[in-house]
């Protein structure tokens, strides 16, 4: 599917809320929309949906306007081409899981290509909750359903309002593998809104990070994550790199997998259902990065890598200092105190070694 | 006239039933409207719609009773349409009915829709439905309680009415002559066997019809709010 453009100009003002966002999101694969608790996030894709009404601006998918205060333009919910999952999910209570399908399949234009009755019940695996009540479905199923539903109404843009949020970590672990399958799968370009940036860095291409009702970057993942000047924003996003690697090989008797980063090999708590070979994003935060003039012997730390020195960015009001190394094409990023900095005389173009310790590859964001 | 001088216990149930049908039709809207809308004019609506619950049926009657007559403007206009007084006839005491009993269908309906709240509806949307499709196929169907509540109360509550059918329709048997005021007509003239008769009909109507709704929903009551 073609990239479609969403086009989004509005400002709102609610009593505990000022929402002012400019921006074209070029929509294919997964966006996340990130921020912390009361940016606006909701609200935003709410204003999408058509759920809620901008004091003044433009919405626009494509060729389709949504929304356009001068022209006097506004589209009701149900005629934008917006699935909405919800973070309670809102089945009908009195239909069944099957009912609550149909109710999405007979009202969306069956000839939209993509999206059959059969792929999308196989593919969420709802054979055998076809007939339930909705009621009598656990925290997990009822997301699904949610999910096969909004599919099921064959919009043009899936958006998804933190459907993560509600289930425990169990739970969340049964969904987070259909919410990566099902974007690419059908092709639909999807928003997908969290706080939580494990959940983003295995579902997201890009990232818009929002905070205060305003746009604080928006671009591929990888780069807004090792972005230094979003930290203060985005609260819980730890500054650090997404590095892309590459499973070598399992060695179950001390409990690890191996994987390639560049050539070199890393060490990480065993991941049983990544398979050799599998390409995944390592997150590395800078503040698990130690730095060494030479190899060091006699250490704990087991991930010990050769990378070069890029560039050092020094906060003069803090005692911290970030290193960014290169390994060939990877990079990696240390958190390191100035005085640190000042002693091993770090410079750029120096060759070092990264100390990575091993548990700061968390399993849930592979 | 439907029927040629129908008893005092069909005309009852002929008058609670057209009553109810009528509230159905009026007081779903109304009750949807006071739960969505945001006007300043929803207390002064609300408050007019409870009136009927605190006015004694005097009261209600005596107005009823100043509008309908072929004097007022309403009461002349309705005598030019059809050729009949509003006062003292069937269709007058459906009216003075569906005004009495207003609260009883519109206050289970709004609370039933207020329980169903926005989430549904916006779910709804979002599957491309439009809000009258939303209204007839989540928001009726997920206040399917409310709506048997509100119609057994307003059937019920029709039944039961006195003050204000004296007030409007007077006694006329096979127009006028409901139960309650034949209950009260056989009590005034001394006949117990016939009010007796009337009375515990009525009685264990009212017992088989709580019944039946009870048996059908288990841990949900029958009550105006």
């Amino acid at each position: 599917m073609s990239a479609d453009v969403l086009s989004l100009r509005m400002q709102l003002s609610y009593p505990r809320l000022a929402l002012d966002v400019r921006e074209e999101l070029s929509l294919s694969g997964v966006t996340a929309l990130f921020g912390p608790s009361g940016s606006g996030k909701s609200t935003l894709l709410r204003l999408i949906a058509g759920l809620e009404t901008p004091r003044a601006g433009r919405i626009a998918l494509g060729a389709a306007v949504w929304f356009d205060s001068r022209r006097g333009v506004n589209a009701p919910a149900h005629l934008r081409s917006v699935g909405f999952m919800f973070q309670d999910s809102r089945l009908f209570d009195h239909l069944s899981v099957r009912g609550n399908l149909e109710f999405a399949d007979k009202r969306s234009a069956r000839d939209a290509p993509g999206i059959a009755w059969q792929d999308v019940v196989a593919t969420l695996d709802l054979e055998d909750l076809l007939e339930r009540r909705s009621r009598s479905l656990s925290g997990g199923e009822r997301q699904r359903v949610a999910l096969a539903r909004s599919l099921l109404s064959r919009p043009r843009l899936l958006m998804l309002d933190e459907p993560l949020s509600a289930l425990d970590d169990k739970r969340k672990a049964e969904i987070l593998p259909y919410l990566q399958r099902v974007p690419r799968h059908f092709g639909i370009p999807t928003i997908f809104v969290s706080h939580a940036l494990d959940e983003i860095v295995q579902l997201a291409g890009s990232i818009l990070v929002l905070a205060e009702g305003r746009v604080q970057a928006y671009g591929p993942t990888a780069e807004i994550v090792e972005r230094l000047d979003l930290q203060p924003v985005t609260g819980r996003l730890e500054a650090g790199v997404l590095a892309p690697a590459r499973v070598s090989g399992h060695d179950p008797r001390l409990a690890l997998t191996h994987v390639d980063l560049d050539g070199q090999l890393l060490k990480m708590p065993i991941v049983r259902r990544l398979a050799v070979g599998e390409k995944i994003r390592l997150r590395i935060p800078a503040r698990d990065v130690a730095v060494a003039l030479s190899k060091p012997r006699g250490v704990s730390i087991r991930n010990v890598l050769a990378a070069t020195i890029e560039r050092i960015a020094v906060d003069d009001d803090s005692a911290f200092a970030e290193v960014f190394m290169t390994l060939r094409s990877a990079r990696i990023r240390a958190r390191l105190t100035r005085d640190a900095v000042e002693e091993l005389r770090l410079t750029a173009g120096m060759p070092v070694f990264a100390l990575i310790k091993s548990v700061s590859f968390d399993r849930r964001i592979v | 006239m439907i029927l040629h001088e129908p008893g005092p216990l069909l005309l009852t149930l002929l008058l609670a039933a057209s009553t109810t049908v009528i509230l159905l039709v009026l007081g779903t809207p109304l009750a949807w409207w006071l739960t969505v809308t945001r006007s300043r004019l929803k207390p002064v609506v609300e408050a007019v719609t409870a009136l009927p619950l605190v006015l004694p049926p005097t009261v209600l009657g005596f107005y009823l009773l100043v509008v309908m007559s072929p004097a007022s403007p309403v009461g002349k206009l309705w005598v030019e349409a059809t050729g009949e007084a509003l006062t003292f006839s069937f269709s007058g005491l459906v009216a003075a009915s569906v005004v009495y009993s207003l609260p009883f269908m519109v206050q289970p309906l709004a609370s039933a829709f207020k329980t169903v709240g926005r989430a549904p509806m916006e779910a709804a949307a979002s599957l491309r439905a439009s809000p009258l499709n939303a209204f007839f196929t989540v928001a009726v169907p997920l206040s399917a309680q409310g709506f048997l509540t509100a119609v057994v109360l307003t059937f019920a509550h029709t039944v039961g009415e006195f003050g204000v059918v004296l007030m409007v329709g007077g006694n006329i048997p096979g127009r006028t002559k409901v139960v309650s005021i034949a209950v009260y007509e056989h009590v005034e003239t001394l006949r117990y066997a016939e009010a007796h008769a009337l009375s515990a009909g009525l009685a264990l109507f009212a017992f088989c019809v709580l019944s039946i709704v009870y048996s059908f929903n288990r841990g949900f009551s029958v009550h105006v709010r």
